[in-house]
Order: structure tokens, then C-alpha cells, then sequence
């Protein structure tokens, strides 16, 4: 029974973001259960929670991108960026993502993930844009169709970064898993094969997610289809 | 000071645009719960304004202390629900639009100048003194990067920085709390560490496996990685312990399986886990909430599909490349 006491917190979690409470009052309830269950008392908790949160801090790093993306919003960016990928007949929704995913993978690649991501690229130009191109082909998109795209725009980011970065050799997982070489006593590996055997996967994620990315024009065109003919269907 | 823009300057940087968020949203009176907002922002600013200084003059344990009660009443606020704003925010007229460029020049300047920060900028040195701090590249390179285009944005369309972190409110206040997620499963992760979670799932996934045994150990350790990243949120977390709980020696000492091949891969199974928990915030639940998705889950419902398909593919590719 007793090693079973850390993972407490996990069926906690698992059981609060399914009911949808909220997030940070789960966080805050599957902490304390599992310090307590741990033997933490109240203080040592407390002390553990603000060491952990002051160490996080980096994570916040997002925040300072936010006034620039608000100012350029104000002055009417999302409409901008509309007028110009409209002209743009060759522009679908599924082109515009399959390009962004080619371009973050060379990011990577290249060991520079930081020059894109959710907040510099996606929310202020990816997302606006293939929210652009769909509505240019289909008309006025239904909630739900919007909402779909977004989603498609910040998942493209991670999924190309993610499968991408590891082929570089100074990126953190590679040094991750040298160390746990060297530490394990395991000798003769460089960082470049471990590097190169990156490369399989991350051809296979362009594989499978290009052959999803293919069929998303058709499912948009097919779902505000079925939309407007439930919005004319009178009682 | 170890370089011209530090973590602590940033981190400064970060908690007054924060306690901003929290005197601009007091304007809107349409918004109902302007009162809790403004008080959660203050609070939120707190750590960022004073974390460094407080742990140097009371020393770590009162400040720790002190910023637990902080990340206490941050959650207890956040649970009262009522911190997202709610009503109608004070639309400012809408200016006359400037020209296409002038819009998008500082907007495409944020991928520029961070690609010249951790390309050219990082060996920059005053004398002794680097511009760059190195110790942490992304929150480096945003914060450069945000303050180069927020200052463009100003040449460009006259719109000043107090002007624009007024507007970001509309960010803040529709991304709610969902914004201070991130560090709050970091949290987690590190009372997750501290309880030994980790000794917990090893347990768990050896007492699966015989000796002897090939696939069985690859889909474990590849399952592993996935599942135990999905409860940290995060795979480097994940990666020693399932590593030396299975991967060395189930499979590299006991099947003779090469390391790279395992390891890189077994890495890669972690991300699959990434993508589909919201205990990876940052990735999945912050970008949803600022594009403003009714559905929190929606963005780890789209990567879902790839996720699975390409966890399968690495641990066959694993069995078929590592032996």
C-alpha cells in the first residue's frame, strides 16, 4: 500500500479536469494530497509549493510577447492579414498549415526552436491566417469550424517542433539521454547517432500528420455544408 | 549582474506587465468580475516583482513560504471561478487602420530578432559583460523579442506601450487563470519528484515483465514513457526513470539492444504522452486559451489522432531498429 501513496495525485487530476473543475484548484488540492500522504506537513508544503513556482517562472516567459500582439490587434492585424491571404487563391486552410509545419521542422532542425511557437507565430499569424483561407473558399465559418482550425494551427506547431528538435545534437534531449549514457556507464555513443536516429520519427510525424492535414479541406467544406443545412432547416 | 538583459530584469519585466493587466481591467467596468481579476493579476505580479529579492533578504525559507501562500490564494481565487472576465470589456474606437506593413513588420519581427538572439546576440559582450543572460535562451529571447517589436509597433503605428498593454487585456482577461497554469503544474511535477512518484511507476511497470522477455519490455517502456510523461507533463522528467527502471536493464543489458536507437526514440514516445495531457500546459492549454476555445481540450482532441499513430509507429520502430 505504502508505494502506491505518490501516484495519489494522479487519479486526483485524472478525476478534476474530467469533471472540469477548475484547473489551478485541482492542482493546488493533488499537491497537497500528495505531500501529505508523503509525510509533508503544512509548512514544509507551502515552502514546496513556492520553491517549485518560483523555479517555474521561465514558463511565464509568453507574458512579455502579449502587449505587442494586443497593440497590433487593436490596429486591425487579424483583418490585415485576411486582405492579404485572400488574394491568394492557392491558399487552403491545409496548404497554409502543411507549409508552417515544413518551416517550424527546419527550425528545429537547425537547433532554433525558440523563433516561432504559440505565442510569437501561431496566435498573432497562423491561426489568422488559416482561419482566412478557409472563409475565403467556404463563406462565414460556424463556431465549431473556427474553433477547429485554431486548434489545428497551435497543434501544428507542437507536433512539428516536438518530432523536429531532438535531430539537432546541442538540444536538450539529446544532452538529456548523453548523460544518462555517460551516468549509465555506457560508452561509444556520440551525440550525432543519437542525433540521426531522430530522423526516422520525425519523418513519420510529417508522414502521418501531412495525410491528416490532406483530408482537412474537404472535412471543413463537408462541415459547414452539414452546418448550413442544419441552420436552414425550419421547425 | 551576470549580463545586460538578465533572468532577473525579464522576470521584473514580466510582473509589471502582469500588475498592469491588473489596473487596466479595473477600467472595464462591464466586466463583473473585475474586482477578483485585478486582485489574481496582483497577486500573479508578486513573485515576478519581489521572488528575487525576498529570497536574498529573508532567505529561501520565508520567501518559499511566502510564495506558497501566494500559489495558495492564487488557486482558491481561480476556483471561486470568477476570474475570466465576464461582460462587455471598453472598446476603445477604432483607429484608422495604417498601412498592411506597418502591421506586419513588427509582428514578423518577433521570429527576426529572436532568430538574432540565439544566433548573433548570444556572443555579444560589453567588456566582461555579456548582452544576453545564456542561462535560460527562450525567456531570453522573448523578452528581447516582445520589447524590440512592441517599440516597432510604436514607431509604426503610434500606438505607445502603455496603449498596448492596455490592450492586451483582452488576452489576459479571456485567457483567465489558464495563464498561470503552466507554472502551477511545474509545481506539480516538482511535489510529484519530491514524493518519489517516480520509485512508484517503476515499481509498477517492472512488475509487468520477466526476464527474457523482448517485445514485451519495448511496448512497456514505450507505453511508459508515454503515460508517465502524460502525469509530469513532461517527458525529460519521464525519460530517467523509465530509462533505468526498463531500458537498461531489460533491454540494453539484458536483450543486448543498441542504446541510441532506444533511447531516442524512447524520448520520442514521451512527446507523444506530451501532446495529449493538459499537464503539459504550455503547450496545450495555454495556446487554447488564447485563441480563445470554448473547448480547454481542443487542441489535444486535434493531436490526438497523430499522437497515438505515431506512439505505435516508434515502438515498432524500436523493436525492429534497436536489435
Amino acid at each position: 500500500m505504502q508505494q502506491w501513496l505518490p501516484l495519489l495525485g494522479v487519479p486526483v487530476m485524472v478525476l478534476g479536469f474530467a469533471l472540469r473543475l477548475n484547473a489551478l484548484l485541482v492542482v493546488l488540492i493533488a499537491g497537497a494530497l500528495t505531500g501529505w500522504a508523503n509525510g509533508l506537513d503544512f509548512d514544509a508544503l507551502l515552502q514546496l509549493f513556492g520553491q517549485k513556482f518560483l523555479a517555474a517562472r521561465q514558463l511565464a516567459a509568453f507574458v512579455l510577447v502579449l502587449p505587442v500582439i494586443g497593440l497590433l490587434e487593436h490596429y486591425g492585424l487579424k483583418t490585415r492579414i485576411r486582405e492579404l491571404v485572400v488574394r491568394r487563391r492557392a491558399a487552403t486552410a491545409a496548404r497554409i498549415l502543411m507549409l508552417y509545419f515544413v518551416l517550424r521542422d527546419l527550425t528545429g532542425v537547425l537547433g532554433m526552436p525558440q523563433t516561432a511557437g504559440q505565442v510569437q507565430t501561431v496566435r498573432p499569424l497562423l491561426a489568422p491566417m488559416v482561419e482566412a483561407a478557409a472563409e475565403a473558399r467556404h463563406g462565414e465559418l460556424p463556431a465549431p469550424v473556427r474553433e477547429l482550425l485554431r486548434a489545428h494551427a497551435a497543434a501544428c506547431d507542437n507536433i512539428a517542433i516536438f518530432f523536429s528538435e531532438d535531430i539537432f545534437i546541442a538540444f536538450g534531449a539529446v544532452l538529456l539521454i548523453d548523460a544518462f549514457l555517460k551516468d549509465s556507464g555506457i560508452a561509444g555513443i556520440t551525440p550525432l547517432q543519437i542525433g540521426l536516429w531522430g530522423i526516422p520519427t520525425a519523418l513519420c510525424a510529417l508522414a502521418v500528420h501531412f495525410l491528416r492535414l490532406a483530408r482537412l479541406d474537404a472535412a471543413i467544406e463537408r462541415q459547414v455544408r452539414e452546418h448550413r443545412a442544419a441552420a436552414t432547416v425550419g421547425p | 549582474m551576470s549580463a545586460l538583459v538578465s533572468q532577473h530584469g525579464l522576470f521584473i519585466l514580466i510582473g509589471v506587465i502582469v500588475l498592469l493587466q491588473a489596473a487596466a481591467g479595473l477600467r472595464d467596468r462591464g466586466n463583473a468580475n473585475r474586482w477578483i481579476g485585478a486582485l489574481f493579476w496582483a497577486l500573479f505580479s508578486l513573485p515576478f516583482l519581489f521572488g528575487d529579492t525576498l529570497v536574498q533578504d529573508w532567505g529561501p525559507a520565508a520567501a518559499y513560504r511566502a510564495a506558497g501562500i501566494v500559489v495558495v490564494a492564487l488557486a482558491l481565487l481561480a476556483g471561486s471561478g470568477r476570474v475570466r472576465a465576464r461582460g462587455e470589456l471598453q472598446q476603445r474606437p477604432a483607429p484608422a487602420p495604417p498601412p498592411t506593413f506597418r502591421l506586419l513588420t513588427p509582428a514578423l519581427l518577433i521570429p527576426v530578432v529572436t532568430l538574432l538572439c540565439v544566433t548573433l546576440l548570444v556572443k555579444l559582450k560589453f567588456g566582461s559583460l555579456p548582452l544576453l543572460d545564456t542561462a535560460n535562451p527562450t525567456l531570453t529571447a522573448l523578452g528581447v523579442a516582445g520589447v524590440c517589436a512592441l517599440l516597432a509597433g510604436w514607431a509604426l503605428t503610434g500606438g505607445t506601450p502603455l496603449l498596448a498593454v492596455s490592450e492586451s487585456r483582452r488576452l489576459f482577461g479571456a485567457a483567465g487563470d489558464a495563464l498561470v497554469l503552466p507554472q502551477m503544474l511545474a509545481m506539480l511535477g516538482g511535489v510529484f519528484i519530491a514524493a518519489h512518484t517516480g520509485d512508484a511507476v517503476q515499481h509498477l511497470a517492472v512488475s509487468a515483465i520477466a526476464p527474457g522477455q523482448r517485445l514485451l519490455p519495448v511496448v512497456i517502456y514505450g507505453l511508459g514513457m508515454a503515460l508517465f510523461t502524460m502525469v509530469m507533463g513532461n517527458a525529460f522528467a519521464a525519460f530517467p526513470v523509465m530509462s533505468a527502471g526498463i531500458a537498461l536493464p531489460y533491454l540494453i543489458q539484458g536483450q543486448g539492444a543498441h542504446a541510441a536507437p532506444l533511447l531516442a526514440m524512447g524520448m520520442y514516445c514521451g512527446y507523444c504522452g506530451t501532446l495529449l495531457t493538459p499537464m503539459a500546459a504550455n503547450f496545450n492549454m495555454v495556446p487554447a486559451a488564447l485563441l480563445d476555445l470554448r473547448d480547454r481540450y481542443k487542441v489535444i482532441k486535434v493531436q490526438a489522432p497523430t499522437a497515438l499513430c505515431l506512439l505505435a509507429i516508434n515502438i515498432a520502430l524500436i523493436y525492429c531498429l534497436a536489435f
